[in-house]
């Protein structure tokens, strides 16, 4: 094995102090955009939540919706409509809309109702812990979150509140069902929604299509479509694309996002660039050594980057392994950090361009090395 | 006649420009041969060290032809004479400048290291070396924990490991102590009579005149006397020398 990595890891590890300094800017670096793009792929997925546990294969919506909690209506008749296009196995009417929630305190708090007929299987409560989801279909049946207990002033199944002064029994709980807007989701009977929402009875937020199993899927698509004039007809796939892209781009918070990522990457960049400057300065009179005795200068580029790849693998398995405590954290939280295989495989990519990129400066530095310099010391 | 390893001829170099300007070295004819302990002496700023770095292929002459093993070194760029050192030359320098973090060994290796020559080969024959400069107990023993002629024999060891023809050696007994220096003479001269290199030592330390085979005086940046035939015929201050 040549001596190249040996040289460059005891360069980085001779001086301790440095080596501290460079870790604590990569480590800080990876983890802020690692916790960016965590919080990017937690609040995707949390934007599509309700869709993505919809049971449709096509999405009936009002002409121009921009996402699931859009509140533009279409008149439910459509249901019919599509209904009778060959292939379609259910078209489910969906209500959805902001409500007030009046706790027995008297107090108010917004909601989300989402209101569909259960009987479909086609949106409604998951992960239920306590309580019945059919007893839904009762009047003023509710199923809540556990996790908003304290703003919606409930503790159990049966504790009661109102509705856009309707009175509500909450029926069954579920866990981790959470909003990305921090007002909580209400799942209700397709009946009760429309009151709760105030939506006319011929009135539907969407209509959730299923198909049969052996239609064509582009096929139903287009029959749809011409059956529901200006109202639009999206795959799941598409709805999905369409909320993600509304909310993390449309609303700047995305880009938000990024520029926090980018941040991170710069700061980590100039750390590295100038703590791997410093130290190669500091071993002028070694690389001097090296090219007098007629190294390449490739060689000792290899021992930079070596250098660098060092920092940027001792600093990555740090960050990760930071990240992943904070993904633990905030399992549970309102907006969960997720962090993928892929999202890793991307930040230490990331992580080695950046520290490789940061060695440009010392190997320009050393690059102008005059060997002749070794004899005057 | 031996082979020649190096060869000036005519060789002129100017340092400096305009008001600052120094002719260097005017007109150098040296020829450096296989087998011969040469020393170069000379008061300072007589040009030793320009000459030094003209030899070792680190500072290209304003005019003149040098060959290195037959090979010209005029038109050559920078990785091109870099390569010529590698492959042709090994350097001591009077500061040693071994590596801090690397031991004995791994200094010693690094000169065969950068030829791209990394294997377990390698590792054997920078032991070797470090055996002959009688330093193989202290293989992996960092710099810092050696004497200053102990690092000298590591530097010495480092320069011949790779098995060069020319060794260039600046003021190698420079900051040592008489039994010291005297070692690493002797090794010098070993190198360049037993393992027939060509060595050129460059100096003003009149005690190492019994190790050379010839002197050559500069002064000025002109060569000013050459003598040659060994210990017994060249003159130097006998209370002041190193006995071989």
């Amino acid at each position: 094995m040549s001596l190249a990595p040996t040289l460059a890891s005891r360069n980085l590890f001779h001086d301790r102090l440095r080596f501290i300094a460079t870790l604590v800017g990569i480590v800080f670096s990876v983890v802020l955009v690692m916790i960016q793009m965590g919080l990017f792929l937690g609040f995707g997925r949390m934007v599509t939540t309700m869709i993505d546990h919809a049971s449709a294969d096509l999405w009936v919506l009002p002409k121009g919706a921009k996402c699931f909690e859009d509140p533009s209506l279409l008149d439910a008749k459509l249901r019919d409509k599509v209904a009778s296009v060959d292939g379609v196995a259910s078209v489910v009417p969906l209500v959805i809309g902001f409500s007030d929630w009046r706790l027995e305190s008297g107090e108010m708090t917004p909601v989300f109702v989402v209101g569909a007929d259960l009987r479909d299987g086609s949106l409604g409560p998951w992960n239920v812990v306590e309580g019945n989801v059919r007893a839904l279909s009762q009047n003023g049946a509710v199923v809540v979150d556990r996790s908003y207990y304290d703003r919606l002033g409930v503790s159990k199944v049966g504790s009661t509140a109102e509705i856009r002064g309707r009175r509500v029994k909450v029926v069954a709980l579920t866990d981790g069902i959470r909003s990305f807007t921090t007002t909580p989701y209400i799942f209700v009977d397709l009946k009760n929604a429309r009151t709760y929402t105030g939506a006319f009875p011929d009135r539907a937020s969407n209509l959730l299509v299923r198909l049969k199993p052996d239609a064509d899927r582009d096929t139903v698509l287009a029959a749809v479509r011409a059956q529901v004039g200006e109202h639009e007809v999206l795959t799941t796939d598409e709805f999905r694309s369409r909320s993600r892209s509304f909310w993390l781009f449309g609303t700047g918070a995305g880009a938000a996002l990024f520029a926090g990522a980018l941040l991170g990457v710069i700061v980590g960049t100039v750390i590295v660039a100038q703590t791997l400057y410093s130290s190669t300065k500091d071993h002028l009179s070694e690389f001097a050594t090296l090219r007098a005795m007629g190294s390449s200068n490739g060689y000792i580029y290899r021992v930079i980057i070596y250098q660098a790849l060092l920092n940027a693998v001792i600093g990555f398995v740090i960050a990760t392994a930071i990240g992943a405590v904070v993904v633990e954290m905030t399992a549970k939280s309102a907006l969960p950090i997720v962090i993928t295989p892929w999202l890793i495989a991307a930040l230490f990519v990331l992580t080695v361009v950046m520290c490789v990129a940061s060695a440009i400066g010392a190997i320009v530095r050393v690059v102008r090395i005059d060997p002749a310099t070794v004899f005057m010391r | 006649m031996s082979e020649t390893i190096i060869e000036a001829t005519a060789i002129k170099k100017t340092l400096g420009r305009g008001a600052g300007e120094v002719q260097a070295l005017r007109g150098v004819d040296l020829a450096l041969r296989r087998g011969e302990l040469t020393l170069l002496m000379g008061p300072s700023g007589s040009g030793k060290t320009t000459l030094l770095l003209v030899l070792g292929c680190m500072l290209a002459p304003s005019s003149g032809i040098l060959t290195v093993c037959g090979t010209p070194t005029s038109g050559v760029d920078k990785e091109g004479l870099a390569k010529i050192r590698r492959d042709h030359i090994g350097f001591v320098f009077q500061s040693y400048h071994l590596f801090p973090t690397l031991t004995a060994a791994q200094n010693v290796r690094l000169a065969v290291d950068i030829r791209g020559e990394h294997g377990r080969k390698a590792k054997k024959e920078a032991r070797k070396a470090l055996s002959m400069v009688g330093l193989e107990q202290k293989a992996d023993t960092l710099p810092g924990e050696l004497s200053g002629g102990e690092q000298q024999r590591v530097a010495i060891a480092r320069a011949f490991v790779a098995n060069p023809s020319v060794i260039l050696a600046d003021e190698p007994t420079a900051a040592l102590d008489g039994n010291n220096g005297r070692t690493i003479m002797r090794i010098l001269a070993d190198t360049a009579h037993q393992r027939e290199r060509a060595v050129l030592v460059v100096t003003h330390d009149p005690r190492v005149i019994p190790f050379a085979d010839r002197i050559v005086e500069i002064e000025d940046g002109l060569l000013v006397g050459t003598e040659s035939g060994g210990p017994e015929r060249l003159h130097f201050p006998k209370t002041a020398a190193f006995r071989p």
